[in-house]
């Protein structure tokens, strides 16, 4: 035994679990950031999420249908044991901690002491300390899936809600937070009176369209709204989701199977509909970002589009360039979850796609398969040029956000 | 090299384990039996704090003789440390990661340990 023994410390924080605060969690993150001197990069997470059913007992106050409103506030209210009021949600939500070995997805119960401002804005500041992001885009989680609410009228009175509460309750508590507020996309005029009403609104920069529904995204009904949103000069987004009850993907028997192409899936399908119809050629200005579906099938629908198109163009008249020319140049991309077994795959992903320009850090956080900015930082095949583009600068200029540096 | 006193060696149960720090490096040592096992608390997937997640046995996938799946159930000879941040798997009697069995993927970085007099060591370089 070597004479020289030195003692330990037993680390605080022994397991974690759903109570663990978030800077612990994301302490190694913090960590990293402090080595790798983040403080003097702007960066931006184009993704992260809070879980808005934790408050739906406020969001439901500012349902609009007075009926509506009051039978939700007594279902909130007397229902014991239920789901929120009117979501549909998606039985995939209840896999998505692997079985409780991914503690964070399940939920975050960690103690909250501030009372000067909302406790999501609590939440979101202790990931953006440990992640060292300047700005930080949240998204809703079950309400990703009302696109497939068989009511598209509930669609409407709750992306409305939702959008009031956060613009009024929760944004105007940090300047750093952000959103690409919902659009309740199955009825097209209202999905307008939201640009409207909320474009000018402090933290709004951008409008979400949630990807997993069965709306062409190409029918005439939409063009006003990518005019009204080319108007604004900010993006559409179209955040990813899955829909297990689809035939194909009810196949998959399970969650890693059915997330993995679900995910992809319905970006994919809106991709195509998009570019082939020539939506960048009617709308030139309007930018599109594409969120949640990782970046490995990019390349795949690119060259499938172009290799279709060189035999079919009469098919698709209004293009005038290739499909892909468009994906890449009218196009955004967040990053997350960055499909990166294969560095090769990787690399022309990137040089496919003109990642310098077009690429948008996004974390995901808290979810399962989130990444933290290093992912982004430590390419050895990337310049700092193109490091700090991906993590901050891309959005700011696809945003027009100012590059303010939070923690330095 | 260093030895590091980690704990008595009754105060981990088996397929219990503890967190220490020394100078800023983390360790978690296992106890599997009357074996144990040290790991940098850091996982080579993305750099998560992979000791302090939660030990779960392997889950196998039952076949019967003509390959048909009657389900899944826990090995418990397969003791694994989950990483909380994306729940890779790593079997803590290897440290390597416990899927994809016939290919090395990636592996937590080990230290050699020590039990003497009722207390537990890691030799860290």
């Amino acid at each position: 035994m070597d004479a020289n023994i030195v003692p330990s410390k037993a680390m605080p924080v022994q397991e974690m679990d759903v109570y663990t605060d978030t800077r612990d969690y994301l302490a190694p993150a913090r960590r990293d950031a402090r080595e790798m001197g983040f403080a003097d990069w702007f960066i931006c997470d184009i993704d992260a999420h809070h879980l808005e059913t934790v408050h739906w007992h406020e969001v439901i106050e500012h349902i609009e249908d007075p009926v509506v409103r009051h039978q939700a506030m007594m279902y909130q209210k007397e229902r014991f044991g239920a789901p929120p009021y009117g979501l549909n949600g998606d039985l995939g939500l209840r896999y998505q901690d692997v079985g409780g070995r991914i503690p964070h997805q399940s939920g975050q119960r960690e103690k909250v002491e501030e009372t000067d401002v909302h406790r999501d804005v609590t939440l979101t500041r202790r990931a953006m300390q440990a992640l060292c992001v300047d700005k930080m885009v949240v998204f809703p989680t079950p309400m990703l899936f009302l696109g497939m609410h068989p009511q598209a009228d509930m669609e409407v009175l709750l992306t409305r809600a939702y959008n009031k509460w956060l613009t009024e309750r929760v944004l105007p508590g940090d300047e750093g937070m952000a959103s690409l507020v919902l659009l309740p996309f199955n009825s097209p005029e209202e999905a307008c009176r939201t640009v409207e009403e909320f474009a000018d609104k402090p933290g709004v920069i951008g409008f979400t369209v949630t990807s997993t529904r069965y709306k062409p995204v190409h029918a005439n009904e939409y063009m006003r709204l990518y005019s009204m949103i080319e108007e604004t000069g900010k993006p559409i987004a179209f955040h990813a989701g899955y829909h297990w009850q689809d035939p194909s993907l009810a196949t998959c028997n399970s969650f890693l199977g059915m997330h993995a192409l679900g995910f992809a899936w319905c970006n994919i399908v809106h991709m195509t509909n998009w570019v082939l119809n020539g939506i960048p050629e009617r709308f030139p200005k309007l930018k599109s970002v594409w969120i949640e579906s990782g970046l490995s099938w990019i390349p795949f629908v690119m060259q499938r589009l172009d290799d279709q198109y060189l035999m079919r163009m009469s098919e698709a008249p209004l293009l005038k360039q290739m499909p892909s020319d468009y994906m890449r140049q009218n196009c955004w991309y967040t990053c997350q979850p960055m499909e990166k077994s294969s560095e090769v795959g990787l690399k022309a992903t990137f040089e496919m796609i003109n990642a310098k320009t077009q690429l948008l850090y996004a974390s995901d956080w808290p979810h399962f398969d989130f990444d933290a900015p290093r992912v982004i930082a430590e390419i050895p095949w990337i310049d700092e040029e193109s490091k700090r583009n991906i993590l901050g600068m891309n959005a700011a200029n696809c945003f027009g956000l100012e590059p303010k540096l939070r923690w330095k | 090299m260093r030895t590091v006193r980690i704990c008595r060696e009754d105060e981990l149960e088996d397929q219990g384990k503890t967190v220490v720090e020394i100078d800023g490096l983390q360790i978690g040592v296992f106890r599997l039996g009357d074996d144990f096992y040290a790991y940098k608390n850091l996982c080579p997937h993305q750099g998560g704090p992979v000791c302090q997640g939660r030990i779960y046995q392997k889950v196998v996938e039952k076949l019967d003789p003509d390959m048909k799946s009657r389900g899944r159930d826990f090995d418990a000879d397969g003791v694994h440390i989950v990483c909380p941040w994306h729940g890779l798997e790593f079997d803590i009697r290897t440290g390597k990661f416990a899927g994809a069995s016939d290919v090395d993927i990636m592996s937590l970085e080990g230290y050699a340990t020590q039990v003497q007099d009722g207390d537990v060591y890691a030799i860290v370089e």
